[in-house]
């Protein structure tokens, strides 16, 4: 579980400089590390602590404080609202579609990135990085420009009768876009970390390349995988900008939660936009559980 | 060679994902077509709970008189970024918006909707309208009464930025408007006094929303500008025992205009139960929703029977005072414009 920070930790106690010391306050040390001292170190703690409560845990417990506000009557009357419950079943089938796509796209890029060189490698590394550097809402706004009525394809499509912008596919097409470097840079940082020993040495011995990639790699990349399904699951689920502008919003059909949650808030029903969020919250805990829920099986 | 048959077999998911994405896209394709009996409502940011009231009792009517039923499907949002969405194929049957100017864009960039979209329905497209008003901190404790009132030394007001947000023109209109009735017409004077109220603004805010956020939970300010249907809804949303309405003695008609989209409507052979939802808006029964959703109604008996709530104003238009709204947009919001030079050093 732990294998990350030791490491790290362990190099920083070794290079110190002075006699190798213990965590025991009560020997005898002439040379006390900065945040050895109680009083250092209380405090330091209590600053991480009270920063810690102050802006990560109070504003998601303000969520369910307000959302619950006026009871668990119109909090359950809020959830089922059918707008509301729309948006949470769309903001899941998004995460259903985007998901497995970026999950294939991410195992094939960053199969391709760290098993093979080739001209533009870096140009291809670049690119898959270039949904992280752009705002969420340029991306929006590109999709816009070229799919909609007076974007560069809107001609074509309007000639076919096709409308892409402001639809369901819209809203999956901007969320693959903004989230597909999630799982393979994921993956391309640990299979570089892995090397491709096991599998030459499979393919050696014989091994077909599917059995090869079933029984070496994947079982090799399943922990990067793990984690960059669930970062890029969480950040469709969230996804605001982009999905903004080529929703077109409309109630009951492509409203995700999170532009469900800006409607209610901006329509004074601050009791209805907080329970939308702590479906939000519920969803995210939801991953998280699933993730450490996955750890245990390790 | 192994390592190919590998690759082939991620094209090949590559693929399978693709097709997958491609056949949920047909499908909700088939869905849109094959329902004509729906239609879009693309409307302003804050309209959700008013026309969450009106629609079901026009889908009743629809259905008494036609037997048939039409489902309407709302949309909200700020109304420029709603028109620049239908210029781009948000395929809205009618639009209900909260600026005049928003629902031009549609005919000048997009052609759209006809030149003479406002002669299309009663009172210039606009069913019902509001204005500029004041919500004031329990008691009135600064004795605000008027715009006056807004550009003294002891008074802080809170709206949104003027540059972004569609309100605060309003506001900076009607303080203009009252100025220039008072002193004559005189337009240097009357930037002289928006200018003061100007200064008299702690922050601006980019929206409406921010604006009473900031006046009503950071506690700033003794006066917050904004339609008086948004006056009201504060006042439920957070007390009314909190704060108090003020209406000023002048301020400027804030027109609701609606339009059916013809070249969508067209396409999707919706022109009647378009035309007929926009009708039903100027009905008694609409009218009655309106006036308790606290924006003033245009039927004479609704409004007689809500005039308790709405209290005497003198209302100005944007065409008496200043001309129209292609002239506002070039004297006033042009970049170096009237409202550049009130809002110097801001």
């Amino acid at each position: 579980m732990s294998g990350l920070p030791s490491p790290i930790g362990s190099a920083l106690v070794t290079d110190l400089p002075g006699p190798v010391h213990h965590d025991d306050d009560s020997a005898p040390h002439r040379q006390r590390r900065i945040g050895q001292r109680p009083a250092v170190r209380r405090s330091l703690i209590g600053l991480a602590a009270f920063v810690g409560a102050g802006f990560l845990l109070l504003p998601v417990v303000v969520i369910f404080v307000e959302a619950l506000r006026l009871g668990l009557g119109p909090y359950f009357e809020a959830i089922s609202e059918s707008a509301t419950r729309h948006a949470i079943w769309l903001t899941v089938l998004t995460a259903i579609v985007v998901v497995p796509v970026n999950i294939g796209f991410g195992i094939c890029a960053a199969w391709a990135i760290t098993r093979f060189t080739f001209k533009g490698k870096k140009l291809l590394i670049t690119l898959i990085e270039i949904p992280f550097s752009i705002s969420p809402i340029v991306a929006g706004v590109a999709y816009l420009f070229l799919y909609g009525s007076q974007g560069l394809l809107g001609p074509l499509l309007a000639a076919y009768e096709v409308q892409v912008m402001f639809t369901v596919p819209a809203i999956f097409l901007v969320s693959l876009f903004v989230t597909s470097p999630f799982v393979a840079r994921e993956l391309i940082a640990t299979m570089q970390v892995q090397g491709n020993d096991y599998e030459e040495a499979a393919l050696s011995l014989g091994a077909s390349g599917w059995k090869t990639f079933l029984l070496v790699t994947l079982p090799g990349m399943k922990w990067g995988l793990l984690y960059g399904a669930l970062l890029c699951n969480a950040r469709v689920m969230g996804e605001f900008g982009a999905v903004s502008v080529v929703s077109g919003s409309i109630r009951g059909q492509t409203n995700t939660l999170p532009l469900q949650i800006e409607l209610l808030f901006n329509d004074f029903s601050s009791v209805g936009a907080f329970a939308a969020a702590t479906i939000l919250t519920l969803l995210a805990l939801l991953s998280l559980a699933g993730k450490i829920w996955l750890e245990r099986q390790r | 060679m192994t390592l190919r048959n590998l690759a082939r077999a991620g094209l090949g998911f590559l693929l399978l994902t693709g097709l997958l994405a491609g056949g949920v896209h047909a499908r909700a394709d088939e869905v849109a077509a094959a329902a004509p009996g729906d239609i879009l409502n693309v409307s302003y940011d804050v309209g959700r709970e008013l026309f969450a009231e009106i629609n079901p009792v026009f889908q009743a009517k629809w259905k008494a008189e036609k037997g048939a039923d039409v489902t309407i499907n709302q949309s909200h949002g700020g109304t420029s970024k709603q028109a620049r969405s239908i210029l781009e194929g948000l395929q809205a049957d009618v639009v209900t918006f909260n600026q005049v100017t928003d629902v031009q864009l549609l005919h000048d960039k997009g052609q759209l909707i006809p030149a003479d979209w406002q002669a299309k329905f009663p009172n210039k497209s606009s069913p019902f309208y509001s204005l500029p008003s004041f919500l004031v901190r329990a008691g009135n404790p600064k004795n605000i009464k008027d715009w006056d009132d807004l550009a003294r030394d002891d008074v802080k007001v809170i709206f949104p930025n003027p540059k972004t947000s569609g309100n605060a023109r309003y506001t900076y209109l009607a303080a203009t408007a009252f100025a220039l009735d008072k002193f004559g017409g005189d337009q240097a004077k009357a930037t002289e006094f928006v200018k003061k109220i100007f200064a008299n603004v702690p922050v601006f805010d980019a929206g409406g929303r921010a604006a009473t956020t900031t006046f009503v939970e950071r506690g700033i300010g003794d006066v917050l500008v904004t339609f008086e249907a948004e006056v009201q809804g504060a006042r439920k949303e957070f007390g009314a025992d909190k704060y108090d309405a003020v209406t000023p003695s002048l301020s400027l008609l804030a027109e609701f205009p609606v339009a059916v989209v013809e070249s969508v409507a067209a396409k999707r052979g919706s022109q009647d139960v378009s035309t007929a939802y926009l009708n039903f808006l100027y009905t008694p029964e609409a009218q009655e929703i309106i006036a308790r959703h606290a924006y003033r109604a245009t039927d004479g008996t609704v409004a007689k029977a809500h005039a308790a709530d709405f209290p005497a104003v003198k209302l100005v238009t944007a065409e008496d005072v200043f001309g129209g709204w292609e002239k506002i947009a070039k004297e006033h919001f042009a970049s170096g414009g009237l409202l550049d030079q009130a809002f110097v050093n801001q």
